[in-house]
């Protein structure tokens, strides 16, 4: 790989960042809704892409960059309104310049025409804009000291009005008289210390700050300035008055960031007047973005005359002090927040996981070794083996924490997914989405995209009912689906939930007996019919559509959760809508488990499953209508289940008071007592895939290997539950004894098997 | 890890460069074993190393030719039993059992032998066609053919079908609705 090469594959990665970026940026854009920061970063992105490409000599995608960049310029300087369209034919080219990069990527010329349409309906908007056709062009991100002498900020106010009119013929905006529906305007006084210049302060940065936040119009007031020969170059002599006509998103904090740095010294009084009410009806439902609290117009009933709030600024800035993190980058801080981080090949990440799994295996074996030494004489060794341990538990959790991702980088994947969907099937929908933060090893990251697409088209198309239905039934007319993440038990907990018309079970049951997937006059319970929609090729579907419809969908997301060593639940409310839960481990390499004997076998059970072992006492043993055995756990009754039988392990221990009792507790809360033989101790262990050579089996959650190099399974408490509970269901033969998850197949179907498979 | 002998490692690479001038594209070489009295053969190609027999992990409910698995260097791969595959009930190891592991597609998997004896060049001329038998008797679909060497009959083993039924089983699994009523 040469150099040059080096750096484009560098380019291109950071440019699938930026694209991502920008998407994102763009998706969290509405009408009426814009936030300087989400622009600004657009922005950004598309100008970085541009500028890297430029070096590289990718002439069809700067060319396009730059129009794609021109148009959120000019949205940046609020010369092109947001509108549904505006945004849509960004995103556009958000998708074409992915294209052109990709082809860049391959070497290969994107076809002619790719990006002709799309360059059509950029310029559409420039059109509309263009209106100041000789406007000089405004400063590059960046560029923060502008060397040309124009009055741009306007530091001369009016005075200079006559000269720029006669080169900038921009229609003046109605700044004076009635203040205009959708728009606040703001009286800016700003009368700063003679002295400001000499703290290195420019005003003109300021001035031109608040041109940035709507139509300014400045007055430059001349009073103070002495004669020519009392002049002193040095000090400040000008005061200005800037009514600023600005969308009613932009707040005050806002503005009192323009004056951050010169708060101290100057005398600034801010005042707001609203247009009288109207404005306050909010547009349209918002997507669901983070976008701050328009604060002004919530404010602005009060002040309909205005309200003047002067004297210091340090007081407001004080009160909106919460507000400032998030408040717009018009104070001319452009350049991003400078993060310490490097890039890093995965492969090396891979290599040094894989390494420290190695050494959590060679450290218990060496403890295992030890274990067989007389007490007391080696103290120093075990001491030393002892922090060894404490290093490689954290050495493993500081890397695992080098491949944990936020869910973000998937949830953010999302709104776009909703919104296309939302277009497809005119349905409306409001994505709501939390828990974002939550981290999880990466590979579970990218293996969820592909689920949580399908249960969100899932949720949309089939759960959701469209806005006259719901207005009908007095539902929102927009449907809400919330996708939410969250750490739980060791694990990480993602669920979609949408507020549509739940799972309808009779359409599920009879499309069932119609394909052939239950047999007619079956009795099933609620929930089994509602885990019917997991079977493949199962689906409602009147009609195909683009979206769904084809029957495979819920059990492609089966199948991949359970790759993943996770489950998925549905849980569905008819006309109140339903919650799919997924459950995943949290990473797919260590864990920390318990390691336990049953006969002459080892199995282990994660820590986090185990509430506690103990040997119970004959008197805690009680039958279950003779056939299952039910244990007193502190003042509960608990299931007992016997691991010997459940694997059919020979020489086990059966009588539970002679063994002990493993207490265990499954995500969703339900707990279990397994009776074992013997527990052994705890211990890291490393999670080695069954499936990668064999295949997976019930009950069982992957394997491991002990110190002494052999092969132990990790068991899975809730499939484990499951097994349990339809064997127990087949013995009693009541109640239709279906298995509520069509994965595991019920233990005479696997005696059949056997035996056909042994002769 | 370390209690495990491998008894040879047999490189298929270099072995074929230095049969290189024997097998001239009809001749393919095979691995043989014994199982019982019976002799058995698997191209040399799909085989990865042969191991001494070193203690498995027993499976959970499954057939007792599964018998269970073990860690090759690291990785977890699983055990089938032939003399359980063919009916014979399941092995009583001694230390001189033998594995022979086995690249299958994309799997590594071990086969539970009683004795490695011999490998052979053979033609493909010479492997004749195993006879008619019923197919209820003998799964015909693993045999890939039969070999007579000296006055030994070698029944040749396809592995890829030998193990095919774990792949049904491991589609079906997810599969199988077993849903039926009362």
């Amino acid at each position: 790989m040469d150099d040059l090469s080096r750096f484009k594959q560098t380019y291109f990665d950071e440019s699938a960042e930026l694209l991502a970026v920008a998407e994102a940026g763009l998706l969290r854009l509405a009408p009426g809704e814009i936030d300087m920061d989400e622009v600004n970063a657009i922005f950004r992105a598309v100008h970085s892409i541009k500028g890297g490409g430029g070096a590289f000599g990718f002439n069809d995608l700067v060319a396009f960059a730059h129009e794609f960049e021109t148009v959120m310029d000019g949205v940046r300087n609020a010369e092109i309104p947001v509108t549904t369209q505006l945004v849509d034919t960004l995103i556009r080219a958000n998708d074409v310049l992915a294209r052109l990069l990709a082809h860049a990527a391959d070497e290969t010329d994107a076809p002619d025409g790719t990006t002709d349409e799309t360059v059509a309906a950029l310029r559409r908007f420039l059109g509309k804009a263009e209106a100041p056709a000789e406007e000089p062009p405004p400063a590059p991100a960046g560029t923060l000291y502008p060397d040309d002498e124009d009055d741009e900020a306007g530091i001369f106010g009016d005075a200079l009005a006559a000269i720029q009119a006669a080169r900038d013929d921009q229609p003046s905006p109605p700044i004076s008289g009635p203040v205009p529906e959708g728009k606040v305007r703001w009286t800016i006084v700003f009368r700063p210390k003679a002295e400001l210049l000499l703290s290195g302060n420019e005003p003109t940065y300021m001035l031109r700050a608040l041109r940035r936040l709507g139509d300014a119009e400045v007055v430059c007031h001349l009073d103070k300035l002495p004669s020519l020969r009392d002049l002193d170059a040095e000090l400040l002599h000008l005061s200005w008055t800037v009514t600023l006509l600005a969308d009613p998103q932009i707040d005050r904090a806002q503005i009192d960031d323009v004056f951050e740095f010169v708060a101290d010294d100057c005398d600034i009084r801010i005042s707001a007047e609203a247009p009288p009410p109207a404005v306050i009806q909010a547009a349209e439902p918002l997507p669901a973005a983070n976008l701050p609290e328009p604060a002004a117009p919530a404010s602005a009933p009060a002040a309909t005359a205005p309200a003047t709030t002067s004297g210091s600024p340090g007081a407001a800035k004080a009160g909106d002090g919460a507000k400032r993190s998030n408040g717009s980058g018009t104070s001319g801080d452009h350049s991003g927040p400078t993060t310490h981080t490097i890039r890093v090949d995965l492969d090396k990440i891979d290599r040094l996981v894989n390494m420290v799994g190695e050494m959590v295996i060679t450290q218990a074996m060496i403890a295992e070794h030890l274990r067989d030494l007389p007490p007391g004489q080696f103290q120093e060794l075990l001491e030393g083996l002892e922090s060894l341990a404490q290093h490689t538990r954290e050495l493993r959790e500081s890397v695992m924490s080098i491949r944990a991702q936020p869910v973000s980088s998937v949830f953010s994947r999302m709104p776009r997914l909703v919104r296309e969907c939302a277009a497809a099937t005119g349905k409306e929908v409001m994505l709501v989405t939390s828990g974002e933060t939550t981290e999880v090893d990466k590979t579970v990251v990218e293996n969820l995209v592909d689920p949580l697409t399908h249960m969100i088209r899932n949720s949309i198309d089939h759960g959701l009912e469209g806005p006259e239905e719901r207005e009908r039934i007095g539902k929102p007319r927009a449907g809400t689906v919330h996708l939410s993440a969250a750490h739980r038990s060791g694990r990480i907990v993602i669920e979609v939930t949408d507020d549509g018309r739940g799972i309808n079970r009779a359409k599920v049951l009879s499309k069932a007996i119609e394909k052939g997937l239950v047999q007619p006059g079956a009795t099933m319970s609620d929930e089994e019919i509602d885990h019917l929609i997991f079977l493949p090729g199962f689906s409602t579907a009147d009609q195909v559509s683009n979206l769904s419809g084809r029957g495979v969908g819920m059990d492609v997301v089966r199948r991949n959760i359970s790759s993943l060593g996770g489950r998925i639940g549905v849980y569905s409310t008819p006309g109140e809508g339903s919650r799919f839960v997924l459950s995943l481990p949290l990473t797919l390499a260590v864990l920390d488990g318990m390691v336990i004997s049953v006969g002459e076998e080892r199995f282990v059970l994660p820590l986090t499953n185990i509430v506690e072992s103990l040997r119970p006492k004959p008197a805690d043993l009680h039958g279950l209508v003779n056939k299952c055995d039910v244990m007193m756990a502190r003042g509960e009754y608990v299931r007992l289940v016997h691991l010997h039988r459940l694997f059919g392990i020979p020489k086990a221990i059966d009588d539970a008071t002679q063994g002990l009792v493993v207490l265990v507790e499954t995500e969703d809360g339900s707990r279990l007592g397994l009776v074992v033989d013997e527990v052994l101790g705890q211990q890291q262990v490393v999670i080695k895939s069954l499936e990668a050579n064999f295949r997976r089996l019930d009950g069982v959650a992957a394997a491991t290997i002990l110190g002494d190099g052999r092969v132990a399974l990790i068991l899975d408490v809730a499939g484990l539950r499951e097994m349990s509970r339809h064997g127990a269901g087949n013995g009693n033969g009541a109640g239709g004894a279906t298995p509520p998850s069509p994965s595991l197949p019920a233990p005479a179907d696997r005696s059949d098997q056997r035996q056909r498979q042994t002769v | 890890m370390s209690s495990s002998t491998a008894i040879a490692t047999v490189n298929s690479r270099t072995d074929l460069q230095t049969t290189g001038g024997i097998a001239n594209g009809t001749e393919e070489q095979y691995v043989t074993f014994t199982v019982g009295s019976e002799e058995y053969g698997v191209n040399i190609l799909a085989v990865r190393e042969i191991r001494g027999w070193t203690p498995e992990s027993r499976l959970p409910n499954l057939p007792d030719y599964v018998r269970g698995v073990i860690n090759l260097r690291g990785i977890i791969i699983p055990i089938f039993d032939l003399r359980a595959r063919f009916g014979g009930g399941p092995t009583q190891v001694t230390k001189r059992h033998v594995v022979v592991v086995m690249q299958v597609g994309e799997r590594t998997r071990g086969i539970l032998v009683d004795a490695i004896s011999d490998i052979l060049a053979i033609g493909h001329d010479a492997i004749k066609p195993p006879p008619d038998v019923d197919s209820g008797l003998i799964d015909a679909e693993y045999l890939s053919g039969l070999y007579t060497a000296d006055d030994r009959m070698v029944t040749l083993l396809n592995v890829e079908k030998l193990f095919a039924g774990e792949h049904v089983d491991q589609d079906a699994a997810p599969r199988a609705p077993a849903l039926e009523t009362t």
